[in-house]
């Protein structure tokens, strides 16, 4: 008896033959469940492939009996979501544009509607933050080429900026002087329009321009505070979309600048119109 | 499930089913009085009501994902203050070291759930069926009428618990008493039901079929805690130097162990302990319960098996008495898990009554990280996260903290600093920030703030750190 129990059972456990300083490795059976698990699995494996896309071809991949996909579940989603905030998108559109900001509700709606309009339309060339860039104008700051207001930019997004596919799109053209003054005189127009704008380097104040006068006076206005209903940039803020340096300045004198943006209102649903100038305006520099 | 002889030289075993006798002692009802408070913690734990006004929840424990709220008696946790999830789980981590090394696998053979609630189906098993020689008898028998009854009764049993174990689960996830209406009116959400399902059917199969197979084969703790253990740490052994050779008593070379195999048969993993500690051992001491019981009966001294250290072995074989286990368990490292775990604990109770009700968090917008204004003033957007945790709304009043030259704006409120925020919520408010282009903010890189928020009716204030992009690069 106490024999039989000295024996250790593991001494009596067949190994896998590998040792490794002394220490073996039993050969222990995996339980049969452990098997029937596994078998499990690949039976899922199976039926997972069967029933969801799985298998790719040339063209596409097979489609599985349930028919599941991506894209089917968002234009299912789409649709619902539309159905969910129709009656918002209804209030939207027939609001009229001024009341439109003191209903705090909507406006939420139309900020939510409205950035994902943008992040897909707009931040292509104003930024995905709205900042600008170099000819693109940032939508943060105070100064509006066009006007600030929700109608002037509702209508600036309807209509786009000298879009010639649209016969209500805002058009002026800043002419180019090369061709009717000479180089000295745009190097002072250059610098009397620098000296003007609130720069911090700005120097003292040229005195009354003669060129200013006769040449710019007209879209700019007389002070050179600009003129929104021609799109004529205020040349005395500190905001210079094409650069404020006497080489800039230069070229913009000599050759005119002629920024273009579509009209959204051939593209877009009134109810994201709406949402995206209300975006816009929302932005920090909305008058 | 000892490593037996692989006579058949097959590469997969069937499980060797376990039959553990009744067994009682000290262990054993200690192991009762914790399935009883375990137990009763997780069925009734849902239904203890705690009132914290009208318009929250009245539910003492209640992780409410829907509007992401984790409520625990007084306490209320939003999911910014994830930390103290973060803490809990340190001193969970924490905690597990420090009983693994000096109590080994206690958490196995005590409080875990498999544990707990295997033992409860043994318990359902013995009553319906009897105790080990019975259940063998008709393990073996064949399918009688009698056979088919009893196990079916069995089987209802561990149906009724293991759903009574599903449901419950879902009621720490929303109203209990809303949700025991919906469920029996089938009004439920179908993900309800499906978590009950899938917990009863858990329940009933790692309780009922799996059980040791659960501990063997499927867990990592006894991996984990097997590379916790030390040579001073507390487990489970039996004390072969006074046991062997075992055998008949009234032989005098024989030593204590009568070799009755009382400590085989109680043990729900089906191993032999005097064997030595093995992976399959959850100490759950129900073998030293056994074997003191017989001890007693043969008028030996109790502890053949016992709660031993690696090192009492050399100690105990040269002679000397045994040593206490309080020396074993209060040492160093013990000491040193105890005293930072209490530290943790500590700190978060701490920080849990320093917390304000209001709370703010600032993030500049970085795209672009300035903007210049047309009289040249330097602008930065933020976005300040207002929560108001009372039970009422409350006017927050928004200032900077050594920034007077500053100009704040918030937007859509004009020259308004303060804004109205909903009782129980978060509130998004975006505010502008305005220094003048020839003031060292504006013309600087960085320049640190904070953002202070008051609510002037409770006094409570907050603030948060931000910073000022100017234009220097």
């Amino acid at each position: 008896m106490s024999e039989k129990s000295e024996k250790t059972p593991v001494a009596e456990v067949e190994t896998t033959g590998h040792r490794w300083d002394g220490i073996e490795e039993l050969n222990t059976p995996l339980p049969r469940w452990w098997l029937w698990t596994f078998y499990a699995t690949i039976f899922w494996g199976l039926v997972y492939v069967v029933a969801y896309p799985a298998v790719p071809f040339k063209e596409s991949s097979s489609k599985g009996f349930l028919g599941w996909s991506t894209r089917a579940n968002l234009a299912k989603e789409l649709k619902h979501q539309t159905k969910k905030y129709a009656h918002l998108d209804q209030i939207l559109i027939t609001t009229d544009l001024g009341k439109l900001l003191n209903d705090r509700e909507l406006v939420q709606y139309a900020l939510a509607r409205g950035s994902s309009v943008f992040i897909s339309h707009c931040s292509q060339c104003h930024g995905a933050g709205a900042g600008g860039a170099f000819g693109y104008p940032n939508l943060l700051d105070d100064d509006w080429l066009w006007g600030g207001s929700i109608e002037n930019i509702a209508y600036t997004i309807n209509h786009g900026i000298r879009n010639t596919t649209d016969p209500d799109s805002q058009i002026s053209e800043m002419p180019a002087f090369d061709q009717t003054l000479k180089h000295d005189e745009i190097v002072t127009l250059a610098q009397y329009v620098i000296s003007l704008a609130k720069l911090e380097n700005a120097g003292e104040k040229t005195p009354e321009n003669e060129l200013f006068l006769e040449n710019c006076s007209g879209c700019h206005s007389e002070n050179a505070t600009g003129d929104e209903t021609l799109g004529a940039p205020d040349l005395t803020d500190a905001i210079w979309l094409y650069g404020s340096d006497i080489v800039s300045v230069k070229k913009t004198i000599s050759s005119g600048r002629y920024g273009v943006m579509p009209a959204w209102g051939q593209r877009l649903s009134p109810a994201d119109l709406r949402s995206v100038s209300v975006y816009v305006h929302g932005l920090g520099g909305g008058e | 499930m000892t490593l037996k002889p692989n006579p058949i030289n097959s590469l997969y075993i069937a499980q060797e089913p376990v039959f553990p006798k009744r067994v009682d002692g000290s262990f054993r009802r200690l192991k009762w009085v914790v399935m009883i408070i375990t137990l009763t913690i997780y069925y009734l734990g849902p239904w203890i009501p705690w009132d914290r006004g009208p318009k929250l929840p009245d539910q003492a424990i209640l992780v409410d994902l829907v509007h992401r709220r984790f409520y625990f008696f007084w306490i209320e946790i939003w999911p910014h203050e994830f930390y103290f999830v973060a803490g809990l789980l340190i001193m969970a981590g924490l905690g597990l070291f420090l009983f693994t090394s000096a109590l080994g696998r206690v958490w196995c053979g005590y409080a875990c759930p498999q544990t707990v609630w295997t033992d409860l189906f043994i318990l359902v098993e013995r009553w319906v069926e009897g105790d080990r020689n019975a259940r063998l008898r008709l393990f073996h028998a064949k399918w009688t009428l009698k056979k088919w009854r009893l196990r079916l009764i069995k089987w209802m049993i561990w149906i009724v618990i293991s759903i009574g174990t599903g449901g419950a689960w879902v009621f720490y996830f929303m109203d209990a008493s809303d949700l025991m209406r919906d469920l029996w009116a089938f009004n439920a959400n179908p993900v309800m039901y499906g978590s009950i399902s899938f917990l009863a059917l858990t329940t009933f199969v790692f309780g009922g079929f799996m059980r040791e197979q659960i501990c063997i084969y499927m867990c990592p703790w006894p991996r984990i805690q097997a590379a916790m253990m030390d040579v001073e740490t507390l487990t489970v052994a039996y004390r072969s130097w006074r046991g062997e050779p075992r055998g008949k008593k009234r032989l005098s070379e024989h030593g204590d162990c009568i070799d009755c195999k009382a400590c085989v048969n109680v043990c729900p993993m089906g191993i032999d302990i005097r064997e030595g500690q093995q992976l399959e051992c959850i100490t759950c001491a129900l073998c030293i319960d056994a074997c003191d019981d017989v001890m007693a009966k043969i008028g030996r001294d109790r502890g053949l098996i016992d709660y031993l250290a690696l090192v009492d072995e050399t100690y105990e074989r040269s002679g000397r008495p045994p040593v206490a286990a309080s020396r074993h368990i209060l040492r160093l490292r013990t000491s040193l898990y105890g005293v930072l775990w209490s530290l943790i604990g500590i700190g978060m109770v701490y920080a849990l009554f320093i917390r304000s009700d209001i709370d703010v968090t600032v993030r500049p917008v970085r795209n672009p990280s300035f903007i210049v204004q047309s009289d040249g003033t330097i602008r930065n957007i933020y976005e300040a996260r207002l929560r108001n945790k009372a039970g009422e709304d409350r006017l927050f009043h928004l200032s900077i903290g050594g920034g007077e030259d500053f100009e704040l704006k918030l937007e859509a409120l004009g020259s308004d600093v303060a804004v109205k925020v909903p009782a129980d919520s978060t509130y998004l408010q975006r505010f502008y920030l305005s220094v003048p282009r020839d003031h060292p903010a504006a013309k600087g890189s960085l320049t640190p703030l904070k953002l202070w928020v008051n609510d002037v009716f409770s006094g409570s204030r907050a603030s948060s750190k931000t910073i000022f992009n100017g234009v220097k690069k």
